[in-house]
């Protein structure tokens, strides 16, 4: 089998920044909400709740219309966005990250709020009683409790934005160059006659980078544990 | 005034209305589980806003439910050792015990690291993490964490409620000389007659929400009636002593207290040191005539001051020896049969080997 054709190679490095792009901006709400729903005792947590699972159940196709709807050029946040601060999300590969975070965020929350759940209260009001204020007591105790949870959920979100495709293509279509992350690409492919060797090779540099991103996740949680225990 | 304390609170079908004062270096709160001690630490450290009441350490007011105040547990400077210890897992010994010395003002830090670390023998363990402690040397770093945080007020919730006999024979020297040291007042939650005997220079005993009894140890100790209502009849006196001399042919050490010299089995302390000596209410025979060809080595010649009821078939006598005053459980037959009265000159006897490591303990010059 041949080497990756440049288009090939736009197509991986895209998907790589579309999904870091996604993960990285998902992370520090994904926590908020996560502690927002674990820990919060406020009117409509449930409708939250479910705001934030909907990506999981809905066809990412629907979600890719709702984006589409609301983001897109002449949608009310999109419009509202692009004329204030300039971002423009609609065929873009900002877009691309926006499906792929929203996609991913309900993976990433579980995955939070799971570890958050099993951290022991009662050492952070050991750490109140040392003096600690509750944002530092967050910061010195809390957070790094969870972290074995909070890298769980970034590999979750990114392993989710490299193969998502249904709210991708919907939302921003298949531009190489632009919006044609790997799974466009090999679809792309599938389109076209003599199109099985370059889905081939795409399907194994997917397989790679999935394999290899779980790799890295499981080195960086026993990194942790050995932190944490003897 | 170190404590003053008037908090009524409300937990399910708990009610809780504590109200005391105490200005001793290590106040105790006694009594059974249940007895609202945890639920008044808790109060008193932060971690639970009592209902109604006001609540001042050091005369500074940490809560008032009149004038709407109620400090946050991180602003209080009150040092909290938990029965489990609480160590933080993710960090070492000696970051667990810097942890509070990050958020005390350079200026109010006085704690000297060396010396806490010292005093509690925990400086081969500080690059140790906490889950390869064992469950002593988890209380001795936690109690050395609180006290890096410059508190003016330590709290222990039964620290040694988890450690068996060995461990906790292991801690009390320590907690004994920090009380002894002064620095902190000590506020400990007990259910153990034998720790607060210990350890206590105040006692307040606590049953089903109320405060029974509160005063200075000895006088608490020797009220047996306190005891048998919180459903713990290990009543005994507290009295003051030092070594006088060891009997190494024998295994045995004299001791002189106010009521008279006591043999009592060797003891590890130098001559000269001073010692506090509980001798238990059950543990006193009293005989009207001086006793001759008796085995017991401990005889005190003392005037029977009050009789107490105490249980159905007992009295407790309270006899005043040459400045302590000491407490007999003898029977109401007794009594009758020996005519005792106040004002009669008796005699307490006492076998040595009634005292055990737990009637004993190390005091301070002015620990009492």
């Amino acid at each position: 089998m041949e080497g990756l054709s440049p288009e090939e190679w736009t197509a991986v490095r895209l998907s790589l920044k579309v999904a870091l792009a996604a993960m990285a901006a998902s992370l520090v709400p994904g926590i908020a909400i996560a502690f927002l729903l674990e820990r919060g005792r406020f009117w409509g947590r449930q409708a939250l709740d479910v705001l934030v699972h909907l990506p999981l159940v809905l066809p990412p196709v629907v979600v890719g219309w709702f984006l589409l709807v609301g983001f897109g050029r002449r949608g009310p946040i999109g419009s509202f966005l692009a004329e204030q601060f300039g971002i423009v999300f609609s065929f873009r590969w900002t877009g691309a990250a926006l499906a792929c975070a929203i996609m991913g965020f309900p993976l990433l929350v579980r995955a939070i709020r799971l570890s958050i759940a099993s951290v022991d209260r009662r050492l952070e009001d050991a750490a109140g009683t040392l003096g600690a204020h509750p944002v530092w007591v967050f910061l010195t105790v809390t957070l790094p409790l969870i972290l074995p949870g909070i890298l769980a959920g970034m590999v979750l979100s990114f392993a989710k934005a490299m193969g998502e495709f249904g709210a991708t293509i919907t939302f921003v279509s298949n531009i190489p160059g632009e919006t044609q992350t790997i799974p466009s690409a090999i679809y792309a492919y599938t389109q076209v006659p003599g199109g099985e060797g370059g889905a081939m090779r795409l399907t194994f540099v997917s397989i790679a980078i999935s394999i290899g991103a779980l790799w890295l996740s499981e080195w960086m949680a026993r990194r942790v544990r050995r932190a944490h225990a003897p | 005034m170190i404590l003053d304390v008037d908090i009524r609170h409300r937990q399910g079908a708990f009610a809780l209305e504590a109200r005391f004062q105490s200005s001793g270096r290590l106040t105790a709160l006694f009594g059974p589980s249940g007895s609202g001690k945890t639920t008044i630490v808790n109060a008193i450290g932060g971690l639970l806003r009592p209902d109604h009441g006001r609540i001042a350490v050091q005369g500074r007011v940490l809560v008032s439910t009149a004038q709407d105040v109620h400090v946050p547990k991180h602003r209080r400077r009150i040092g909290y050792v938990f029965q489990e210890g609480r160590l933080f897992p993710h960090l070492d010994v000696r970051r667990n015990l810097m942890f509070g010395r990050w958020f005390t003002p350079r200026a109010e830090r006085r704690a000297n690291f060396e010396h806490v670390v010292d005093l509690l023998g925990i400086a081969h363990l500080l690059d140790r993490r906490p889950a390869t402690l064992s469950g002593g040397e988890k209380q001795r770093v936690a109690i050395g964490r609180a006290l890096l945080a410059d508190p003016q007020l330590l709290l222990m919730d039964e620290p040694l409620a988890s450690l068996d006999e060995a461990r906790k024979a292991e801690i009390y020297p320590y907690i004994e000389r920090l009380r002894d040291e002064g620095a902190v007042p000590i506020v400990l939650v007990s259910h153990s007659v034998a720790e607060i005997a210990r350890l206590a220079t105040a006692i307040v005993v606590l049953q089903e929400g109320r405060v029974v009894a509160s005063g200075p140890a000895p006088d608490i100790l020797r009220h047996t009636s306190v005891f048998t209502q919180a459903g713990l009849a290990e009543a005994g006196a507290l009295i003051e002593a030092h070594v006088l001399r060891h009997e190494d042919r024998f295994g045995l050490t004299v001791l002189q207290a106010r009521a008279g010299t006591l043999t009592v089995p060797r003891l590890g302390h130098p001559v000269g040191s001073r010692l506090r000596v509980r001798l238990r209410a059950r543990d006193i025979i009293l005989s009207v005539r001086p006793p001759e060809g008796l085995s017991a080595l401990n005889v005190l010649p003392g005037l029977i001051a009050s009789l107490d009821e105490a249980e159905e078939a007992s009295v407790d006598v309270q006899l005043a020896c040459g400045g302590d005053l000491i407490v007999a459980r003898v029977t109401r037959k007794s009594v009758e049969e020996l005519g005792l009265r106040p004002g009669l000159p008796v005699h307490a006897i006492i076998k040595s080997v009634a005292f055990d490591s737990e009637a004993l303990g190390g005091a301070g010059p002015e620990s009492m």
